[in-house]
């Protein structure tokens, strides 16, 4: 952990431990900023060395993430990545080499990381987080994101708000989710249900930047105008029956030549391939640089978060966001963000409650009960489930085709456990029950 | 302060059955919400080809009253899982003549793309759309005829409308009849 002064190199070098003793010194005793009720020691190191953590992501941050927490002294690890290794990963993904291309993420970081590291288990999973269940991710102390998608984002932070069960305190998983873009970035530690959870922040990613269709169409300024008018435009033209697929050369190539004719209309000059793939893919050039300063940041909050050896970000009713610009000089600030009352993901109505219900009950009869339970008195409720739509009210045709749901028996529409959200005009959260019948 | 694990690993058995069962999404709920707070009104409905996949449905408006009155005008909206963080694509199904909306029936509103926010919702979308039809706007083309005919001749433009709607032909072009 701390800076190796190189005269002291050759002490460290005895015993089993002597491999973490710049560590062993700040879980070893007390510092200026340790909790008056915390204890240092054995403890300390058995509880790093026992927390299982799971890395969601195993790209430009996750390889860095991987790294910090394997030197960190954390010795359980899983990762996920569904992705597999492109030869343009190789210049910052530094777990992974020419070789490797073609192979998947989670498995040649997870390998390359345990060889380098000795002692350190980690386990990879190649697929989707999706694919996980709830008692999976209820295994992990916490959880490190590196990811480029809000949409993992927002799944993994709803799956870790419904895992809270006031009963059980191990239930609460921390979130600690890093991002970059170009030379941004952030580092935010979430406690489900407890601080502003990701879907209370979705407002804090930038939009992607857009340009009027009407440019596109009629007067284009840049290549990257006609590069878009071809992806928008003319693919939908001429090969509307194609799916377009951004990872087909042959695809790519079509764009590009349609963009580049287009540009010489226009006397447009700069289209190129690679400015085409990257339009189309919306790449933002990753700077390993920004993925190093984040994936750190991310790291250190875990490593606190699983020691108590100082305070750290996202404490209930403490900083909680940390944001990086290195675009315009440099420029960090830590703040607050606070937890939206109408959130749909972590306000306390929005939380999958069990319900004991009569499966044989009608829906109409379930939805009447619920207008007389007084914490919902709904007027005019929605509900469905993840994948049947049950009643909605509005608009008329939708009440039309779900109205026959009403007189259907709770246990013909959905299954004992499942899930379902109620919304209403009158109100402006929604609420959730897990229906399970007596 | 936190205990965020404890000695004890053992986890007590989910008490409830269920765990694998999907959870309805963040998408899913806010477009659930969105449908409270379209006002429709008497111009407009929508049509849901499968009523459980409500991310997926279509929007006729039949314009009640300016140049285009006596249409009826049907779009189709696809929501993605990104919603509202992306906007909702929506497109016209039938090939019309109208200065914002081209052949292929993209449509020009500034909502659906550059200037979406997450703090929109779809009501801000239809009424977007429904504003297309009482005024259709020549500084945004994306049919460059009907936006020329708009500018240099409204009487003429006008005309040029109602034989579209018809399914007559402009300037060459052959429009799909959207007499309702």
């Amino acid at each position: 952990m701390a800076e190796v002064a190189s005269s002291s190199v050759l002490n460290v070098l005895e015993g089993p431990r002597a491999k973490w003793k710049y560590l062993d010194n700040i879980l070893g005793r007390e510092g200026p900023f340790t909790d008056p009720e915390w204890e240092p020691g054995q403890p300390v190191f058995e509880g790093l060395e026992r927390a299982k953590v799971l890395v969601i992501g195993a790209g430009g941050l996750g390889c860095e993430i991987l790294k910090n927490l394997a030197l960190s002294g954390f010795k359980d690890i899983h990762v996920i990545d569904m992705d597999t290794i492109d030869i343009s990963n190789l210049n910052r993904q530094f777990l992974f080499r020419h070789a490797d291309v073609g192979k998947y993420k989670a498995e040649v970081a997870a390998k390359f990381v345990e060889k380098r590291v000795k002692g350190v288990k980690i386990t990879p999973y190649c697929g989707r987080i999706q694919d996980k269940d709830d008692e999976y991710y209820m295994q992990f102390a916490m959880i490190v994101c590196g990811l480029d998608s809000i949409e993992a984002r927002r799944w993994i932070n709803a799956t870790l708000v419904g895992l809270v069960d006031e009963e059980n305190p191990d239930s609460m998983k921390p979130l600690i989710d890093g991002g970059t873009e170009g030379f941004k970035g952030q580092a935010r530690v979430i406690f489900p249900t407890m601080t502003s959870c990701i879907e209370c922040q979705l407002d804090m990613h930038a939009p992607r930047a857009a340009v009027p269709l009407c440019t596109l169409a009629t007067i284009p300024r840049q290549p990257q105008h006609c590069i878009e008018w071809a992806h928008i435009i003319a693919w939908e033209e001429e090969r509307k029956d194609i799916t377009l697929d951004t990872d087909d050369p042959e695809h790519i190539t079509w764009l590009y030549q349609k963009a580049l004719k287009r540009a010489e209309e226009f006397s447009i000059p700069g289209v190129t391939y690679s400015m085409t793939q990257g339009v189309v893919k919306n790449i933002i050039p990753a700077i390993a640089s920004t993925n190093a300063i984040v994936a750190a940041s991310c790291c250190n909050e875990a490593f606190k978060i699983a020691t108590n050896a100082n305070p750290f970000l996202g404490f209930p009713e403490t900083e909680n966001y940390m944001m990086y610009t290195g675009d315009e000089s440099i420029y960090t600030y830590t703040f607050e963000h606070q937890k939206k009352p109408d959130c749909p993901v972590c306000n306390p109505n929005a939380l999958a409650r069990p319900l004991h219900v009569d499966g044989n009950s009608t829906l109409q009869d379930f939805l009447d009960g619920l207008a007389e339970r007084p914490e919902s008195q709904l007027k005019k409720p929605a509900i469905r489930t993840e994948a049947k739509s049950l009643y909605y009210q509005f608009p008329p045709s939708l009440e039309e085709q779900t109205r026959p749901n009403l007189s259907k028996k709770l246990n013909e529409l959905v299954e004992s456990g499942e899930e379902v959200a109620i919304t209403d005009p009158a109100f402006p959260l929604q609420f959730k029950y897990k229906l399970i019948f007596k | 302060m936190l205990k965020i694990w404890s000695m004890k690993q053992q986890q007590d058995e989910a008490a409830q059955a269920g765990t694998k069962k999907k959870k309805v999404t963040a998408a899913q709920l806010r477009v659930q919400k969105d449908l409270h707070e379209l006002s429709l009104g008497s111009t407009m409905r929508t049509t849901f080809p499968n009523p459980d996949d409500i991310l997926n449905f279509t929007l006729t408006i039949e314009p009640d009253e300016g140049m285009y009155k006596g249409g009826s005008f049907v779009f189709d909206f696809k929501i993605n899982q990104n919603f509202p963080h992306d906007p909702p694509k929506v497109k016209c199904t039938q090939k019309i003549y109208h200065p914002n909306i081209d052949l292929e029936g993209n449509v020009c509103l500034n909502i659906l793309r550059e200037d979406w926010k997450p703090v929109l919702n779809l009501n801000a979308v239809i009424v977007g759309l429904q504003f297309l039809f009482l005024e259709p706007n020549a500084s945004d083309p994306l049919n460059k005829e009907a936006a020329e005919d708009l500018k240099q001749n409204r009487e003429g433009f006008k005309r040029n409308v109602r034989a579209s709607l018809g399914g007559g032909t402009v300037r060459g072009q052959s429009f799909d009849r959207v007499l309702k």
